[in-house]
């Protein structure tokens, strides 16, 4: 599978940030065409990584999260949101739904929707280096589709 | 994000708009507790008509209502959720906490 088209970004770990990587990554899937729920599960899956590094990585402090976003001629995405934080002593409890160390107001449901809204979902993680999230979804071939690559 | 809530004796209304996420979920939390706090309806309805994105922080919000509600017997409702909305909603399993209405 060829690789068509890249871009790779840093951002500090400030909560403001969320709203901007989920919308610099859906901006660039749109080269695909994607359908709007299809872009619509992208952002989330997104929105969720990166606030697994806000919340988690980098609980007590500002730190970097590097993301970036691939193409490739099958027209599939991948997302790789990748930080440098306290990493996941048990990464399977950590993906089971509803499981959190985040406090009453964090659902523990961050995994089951990138699980549920992307097509494949890998996580790396080793204690006192951080964690590597990669996500992939195939987008729609559809009829009179408008992708620019 | 903003929100406006709306009292009306025993149900307080909170129209949201705008992204929920980490990020704004704290502030549409403190606004919406302090209401409730303060009043104790028996029906808090959260209208996400406006809400144009959401992810699991939304369900964090709702579940945490929740809880507060329960502690007087108070019931939680939530109508006009998009049709990507009512997708991360379910996947908690939000319909057994709460009232859903989607958008018509």
């Amino acid at each position: 599978m060829k690789s068509i088209n890249k871009f790779t970004i840093t951002l500090p770990s400030r909560s403001y940030n969320e709203a901007f990587a989920r919308s610099v990554v859906s901006s660039f899937v749109l080269q695909l065409d994607p359908t709007l729920d299809e872009l619509s599960d992208i952002k989330t899956a997104v929105s969720e990584a990166v606030t697994n590094c806000i919340v988690h990585a980098y609980k007590d402090y500002i730190g970097k999260i590097y993301i970036s976003a691939e193409i490739f001629s099958d027209n599939s995405v991948q997302v790789k949101i990748r930080d440098t934080g306290c990493g996941i002593p048990n990464v399977a409890e950590a993906m089971e739904p509803l499981y959190t160390t985040g406090g009453e107001d964090r659902a523990g449901l961050g995994f089951a929707v990138m699980q549920s809204f992307m097509d494949n979902l890998k996580v790396k993680s080793t204690i006192g280096k951080g964690t590597t999230v990669t996500m992939r979804k195939k987008i729609s071939l559809r009829a009179g589709k408008n992708a620019t690559l | 994000m903003s929100v406006n809530i709306q009292n009306a004796g025993q149900v307080i209304t909170a129209y949201i708009s705008g992204e929920i996420d980490h990020h704004t979920a704290r502030n549409i939390r403190e606004q919406i507790d302090a209401e409730v706090e303060l009043n104790q309806p028996t029906l808090l309805v959260l209208d996400f008509s406006d809400v144009t994105f959401m992810d699991s922080s939304g369900i964090g919000l709702v579940m945490g209502r929740y809880r507060i509600l329960s502690k007087f017997g108070a019931e939680l409702a939530i109508i006009g959720a998009s049709p990507n909305i009512y997708k991360v909603l379910r996947l908690a399993g939000i319909e057994k906490l709460a009232k859903l209405k989607g958008r018509d």
